[in-house]
């Protein structure tokens, strides 16, 4: 698997996936504050960095300094303590922090080129960039509604990492492997079908089935549990669920 | 981290989407369609080898109203055995708690597609009697759909006709013959599953008075001011009316499209022959006496608009429209074209006959 970012990752994710990384953020453990910052990061750099780009109008090295600056601000001044889930959900708190940050920035005229954790090498910009340019961006570009696409297209690329680690972690690689061939296809059940699925992996028709289910099962499990990672609280991760899959949580 | 196109995005949002389905015995193969109470999917049924529908409450509550009111749709549409309604095949709780029932998969077009790609009003009007038909059977066992509308009317392959979303359909009175003393609107544990049909009786109705629900445009006025215990098999005919309205003119009537509460009925605003001059007198009249504001003023029942509509289809006389001396001479005219032809052709001849003779 392709990894962008080193921080956080894949493996180092929160480790109470079941539990709030916001709420976690506010930790008095140093380790546990850490762990849930660099969670929020590894989900949201690349929404901020697109963000920039697009609404500011950030050159790409710009773009560049300023997601870092962000995130270094972040981890040093953790300014997600004074979240208030009564009055928006994360996402939009997250995004005025971003926009106060950039205002202060470019009103200061600085570009503070601070480390503090975040290498400049550590995130794929580039790849960032790539997408960037294939998906481009709408004429009548809304700030609050691309961030959230963005937001989403971050969200289920670690979910995907997430599932192939858990399905390679338990030897059942070729659950990961129908699931990428069948869905992941740019056309999605367009060019594979089950049976060539099936021979080439000479698995029965049934069997390939059954793996594509429980890999579906699998992701959907994996998302609803990121994203009650990124909420705060119960009801803010009803209110995203119903948004993003448009399903009511129990 | 994997980069992800916008097409690969919404496949994968609609994967995570996707409602567990492990403890049935179905495969979902894909979104069909999605709706104010819940999302219909297409899945499959391993055991007996077939397609089918799926609907799937949104909310994963089985003691809700909504879940209730789920339950109930397969229920009324379980009894309901007529081949212009969509067959219930079973009804259950998934595990996440979400209310489902299996249906037959019906493919084809909605009645404002066909409406659209078919020139042919007679062709029209068979499939608006047909849809007619069904709603009357409905009536005869005590159920008005209330949501009558063209989307709501399936065309399929074979040219079939498919009144669908029994959502929020009332039972008028409780049916000897289609109830028993089941507990209405009990849903089923999880992981049980079994056909609805015979489950349930009563009204099967919780809504009251002042609840407005159908659709904007095509509910009866009764309907719309939320007047419940006014409704009855007139209040489809108004929305059948409706129907009508829209294969005669290809619009649907007045404030169908229209958030705006005021418009939720009214008298069209345009009459159909304003829209389309080419509308017979009799097809507006027959459409506008199927919408008449008071129920009085309507066809009694379903049954009563199918006559009707055989007698259009047939270019017969209609209830709606008394005609005068000259239209009814028209129409004998149009319908007796071949021997007026005759006659005339014959007095032409024995006119130059007489004409020639005499020179």
């Amino acid at each position: 698997m392709d990894q962008d970012t080193s921080i956080g990752g894949s493996q180092q994710r929160f480790p109470v996936t079941s539990h709030s990384a916001i709420i976690a953020a506010r930790s008095a453990d140093p380790y546990l504050r850490e762990c849930a910052l660099e969670t929020i990061i590894a989900s949201y750099w690349k929404p901020a960095y697109k963000y920039i780009r697009i609404k500011w109008r950030a050159s790409n090295e710009d773009a560049k300094d300023l997601t870092q600056s962000f995130f270094a601000n972040v981890l040093e001044k953790n300014p997600f303590n004074t979240y208030d889930s009564g009055k928006a959900s994360f996402r939009t708190f997250f995004r005025i922090c971003l926009d106060r940050f950039l205002a202060n920035q470019l009103k200061a005229e600085q570009r503070l080129k601070r480390g503090g954790g975040v290498s400049h090498s550590s995130l794929d910009f580039d790849g960032a960039e790539a997408e960037l340019t294939r998906n481009g961006t709408s004429f009548d570009f809304d700030p609050e509604e691309y961030f959230y696409r963005e937001w989403v297209r971050s969200l289920l690329s670690l979910a995907l990492d997430s599932l192939y680690v858990r399905f390679s972690e338990s030897n059942r690689e070729i659950y990961f492997t129908l699931f990428e061939l069948y869905d992941l296809d740019d056309e999605p059940g367009g060019k594979t079908s089950y049976a060539s699925l099936a021979t080439r992996f000479d698995l029965s028709i049934t069997e390939v089935t059954n793996y594509l289910a429980a890999a579906r099962r699998e992701f959907r499990k994996i998302v609803l549990e990121k994203l009650r990672e990124l909420t705060a609280t119960d009801e803010e991760f009803g209110q995203e669920a119903r948004k993003l899959l448009g399903i009511e949580i129990k | 981290m994997r980069s992800l196109s916008d097409s690969k995005l919404e496949h994968l949002r609609s994967i995570a989407a996707s409602p567990d389905f492990s403890s049935t015995k179905y495969r979902i193969v894909g979104e069909l369609a999605r709706g104010g109470m819940g999302i219909i999917y297409q899945a499959e049924d391993p055991q007996l080898g077939r397609e089918i529908a799926i609907k799937v409450l949104n909310t994963p509550e089985e003691d809700s109203d909504l879940a209730r009111r789920m339950i109930r749709e397969a229920q009324i549409i379980a009894r309901l055995e007529h081949p212009g309604i969509v067959p219930v095949h079973d009804v259950g709780v998934l595990a996440d708690g979400s209310v489902f029932y299996a249906m037959k998969l019906v493919r084809g077009q909605r009645l404002d597609e066909y409406a659209i790609q078919t020139q042919s009003l007679n062709d029209r009007l068979r499939k608006f009697q047909a849809a007619c038909e069904a709603v009357a059977f409905a009536h005869a066992h005590g159920v008005i759909h209330r949501d009558l509308k063209p989307q709501n009317i399936m065309i399929g392959s074979f040219g079939e006709v498919l009144v669908m979303d029994w959502g929020i359909a009332k039972m008028l009175r409780s049916n000897q013959s289609t109830s028993d003393s089941s507990e209405p609107g009990k849903v089923l544990p999880p992981g049980r599953r079994g056909a609805s049909r015979d489950r349930g009786s009563g009204n099967g109705e919780n809504t009251t008075h002042g609840t407005i629900v159908g659709t904007a445009g095509y509910m009866a006025p009764e309907q719309a001011r939320g007047e419940i215990e006014k409704l009855d098999e007139r209040s489809d005919v108004y929305s059948l009316g409706a129907v009508l309205y829209f294969l005669l003119t290809n619009k649907p009537p007045a404030g169908a499209n229209s958030t705006d509460e005021s418009a939720t009925f009214s008298r069209p605003t345009l009459r159909p022959r304003e829209l389309n001059p080419k509308i017979s007198k009799t097809a507006e009249a027959v459409c506008l006496k199927a919408m008449s504001p008071a129920g009085s003023a309507r066809y009694s029942s379903a049954t009563e608009l199918v006559a009707e509509i055989a007698r259009l289809i047939d270019d017969q006389p209609v209830n709606a429209h008394r005609e005068n001396v000259f239209e009814r001479t028209g129409r004998w005219f149009s319908k007796n074209r071949f021997l007026v032809f005759l006659i005339l052709a014959y007095l032409l001849m024995r006119f130059f006959f007489i004409l020639t003779s005499r020179r």
